[in-house]
């Protein structure tokens, strides 16, 4: 304990990612600690892992049993929206209320609150890992299931994207505001299943939205996943017209903002006590 | 203009803060801070002291009242404070997976101007300690990772909640040595404690918490000074207080009886103390249990609290 006084000419910081700015250096800096901890959470791996990938196949009995032709989709398509949707609700979406849950229990968020980063980076950062995650898989899931379901090249590819990039940023910002509403990370398994059954049902990851009676379609198209969804089988099928586009990027814009907002108001950075 | 007309790093006035509840944690205290200086917030738990800090932190907006810390409001103008502060909270939060070198290694990238992690870890002591996972460190072990974590910005000011609480005493004493070697090399330091020695042997000036309320404020010398000294004894078998010569004549300028057991309050300790001594060898009595102690810091925190416990 002593030296406080020679202060060394070398400064760590400067120099190093100064390219990409100082908020940029500060994420990339958070997202490594996050991901090297997530790496560590051998449950949360395998969950993220494992579910998108065995889900869809569990849902094939039933799809088997609806007449796909008639609504203009294939078992490829339907099996890739349905692993892409489960990806994004089981390894980005649960998967980050626990992580936003246990960090703030632990008074990690507290203590980064105390530095330089902006709460918007904070939970930026504590977010990227499991949203790069979803990201590969949906990647990895896209050509798998190409080569092995045979769907060939997508249409309308840059729906399917959109789609894909508002689920991811949705999912994140859906986990914040659910994770104010979580007291525990055990708890974290039961304040995340409303959405995460909501969606699976009505918003076209486990039963394609094309076979629910009209009334009751129309409505599910205002879920939070929805417009997500409905803009990836968009692309995967190119049976998305661009009004009906139009209106899916809406629905998805508006949902990021009561999203953002309920963030703003009721994201909780340290334990109730 | 980064500091104000006085000089003062830290410049508090009238601050309040209300917490949701209702609950007045700070109740109008005001106090300054000037370049290179210690200043210790005392006090009892719940006497406002973290309740305090976090106001100075910039984590929660006052009830009343204003805070500027190197000339900026901590909270609306985090952005221009911050690259400047270092901050040890009461309890601090690491992920108890990462090691303790990933989590110097991730703070260090949300720094402006880090000094080299292992020269932070160093400092408190921790270098052999870097890939440990923090959920195998000890509590002194992760005051003193917090204390680097701190450090690590080469912070002008540094607000420190407690920064001893956990620690054995030689980690107490290198936390202080530490502390020291930074104010001198020209850091302004804000700590709290309830450890009275802490405050005595780190503060250059120091205000004594309670209730919300600044009760004490100056050098420890000046708010010892403050406080009268104290003699207590016990009633030899047979005596009572009338006995004694009279208590004015004495010096004592209050007094207690519990019992047989007297206390004496005096600001002139050698005059009490000898008048005292030599009724009692006239007397031929021994006053059993004789306890003369000069006012210390301590005597003026339990005056504190027993006089403002009184007046409530």
């Amino acid at each position: 304990m002593s030296g406080v006084g020679e202060r060394t000419g070398v400064r760590g910081g400067l120099g190093r990612g100064a390219a990409v700015g100082p908020g940029g250096r500060r994420l990339r800096a958070l997202a490594r600690a996050e991901l090297t901890l997530l790496g560590r959470n051998r449950t949360a791996v395998v969950t993220a892992l494992l579910l998108p990938l065995a889900l869809p196949f569990s849902v094939r009995p039933a799809v088997d049993n609806i007449d796909l032709k008639a609504e203009g989709l294939s078992i490829g398509t339907v099996t890739l929206t349905a692993a892409i949707g489960f990806s994004l609700l089981f390894a980005v979406y649960s998967s980050l209320v626990s992580t936003f849950v246990a960090r703030r229990e632990e008074l990690v968020l507290k203590r980064l609150r105390t530095g330089e980063l902006g709460d918007p980076e904070i939970l930026a950062g504590t977010a990227l890992p499991a949203m790069g995650l979803g990201l590969a898989q949906t990647v990895v899931l896209a050509v798998g299931c190409t080569v092995l379901l045979g769907i060939g090249a997508p249409p309308a590819p840059y729906l399917t994207v959109l789609g894909v990039l508002f689920g991811l940023a949705l999912c994140a910002l859906l986990a914040a505001v659910t994770a104010s509403f979580t007291r525990t990370v055990e708890s974290a398994q039961v304040t995340a299943l409303p959405l995460v059954l909501v969606s699976m049902m009505g918003s076209g990851i486990a039963i394609p939205s094309e076979v629910l009676p009209d009334r009751l379609a129309s409505l599910c198209e205002l879920l939070p996943l929805s417009p997500a969804v409905r803009l990836v089988r968009g692309g995967l099928t190119g049976h998305l017209s661009g009004y009906d586009a139009l209106g899916a990027v809406g629905i998805a814009l508006a949902w990021t903002g009561l999203a953002v907002f309920a963030v703003r108001r009721w994201f909780r950075w340290e334990p109730r006590r | 203009m980064d500091i104000n007309e006085h000089g003062h790093v830290i410049e508090v006035t009238d601050l309040r803060r209300v917490y949701g509840s209702g609950f007045e944690a700070v109740r109008g205290i005001t106090f300054s801070v000037d370049r290179g200086e210690i200043f210790a917030l005392l006090g009892t738990n719940g006497a406002g002291k973290t309740s305090t800090v976090e106001l100075l932190e910039g984590l929660a907006r006052p009830a009343g009242g204003r805070v500027r810390v190197l000339g900026h409001d901590p909270h609306a103008e985090r952005t221009a404070v911050r690259p400047r502060a270092g901050v040890m909270l009461q309890e601090g939060g690491f992920p108890s997976e990462l090691t303790v070198a990933e989590t110097a290694r991730m703070w260090a990238g949300c720094v402006s101007r880090a000094r080299p992690e292992k020269e932070a870890l160093a400092l408190v002591g921790l270098g052999r300690r870097a890939d440990v996972r923090v959920k195998q460190l000890s509590g002194g072990e992760r005051r003193r990772l917090d204390l680097a974590l701190a450090l690590l910005g080469e912070p002008e000011v540094l607000f420190l909640d407690e920064p001893t609480t956990g620690l054995d005493a030689e980690g107490r004493r290198d936390t202080w040595e530490l502390v020291r070697a930074l104010r001198d090399a020209g850091t302004t330091v804000l700590l709290t404690t309830h450890y009275l020695e802490e405050a005595e042997q780190l503060a250059d000036r120091l205000a004594i918490l309670h209730e919300g309320r600044i009760a004490a404020t100056g050098t420890p010398a000046e708010v010892t000074a403050g406080q009268p000294s104290r003699i207590s004894f016990r009633l030899p078998v047979g005596y009572f207080l009338g006995d004694l010569p009279p208590l004015g004549e004495l010096g004592v300028c209050g007094h207690e009886v519990d019992g047989d057991v007297v206390r004496l309050r005096t600001r002139e300790l050698q005059r009490t103390a000898t008048g005292l001594l030599v009724w009692a060898e006239g007397a031929r009595v021994e006053l059993r249990g004789l306890d003369v102690r000069s006012a210390s810091l301590e005597e003026a925190f339990l005056g504190i609290a027993r006089e403002q416990g009184v007046a409530a």
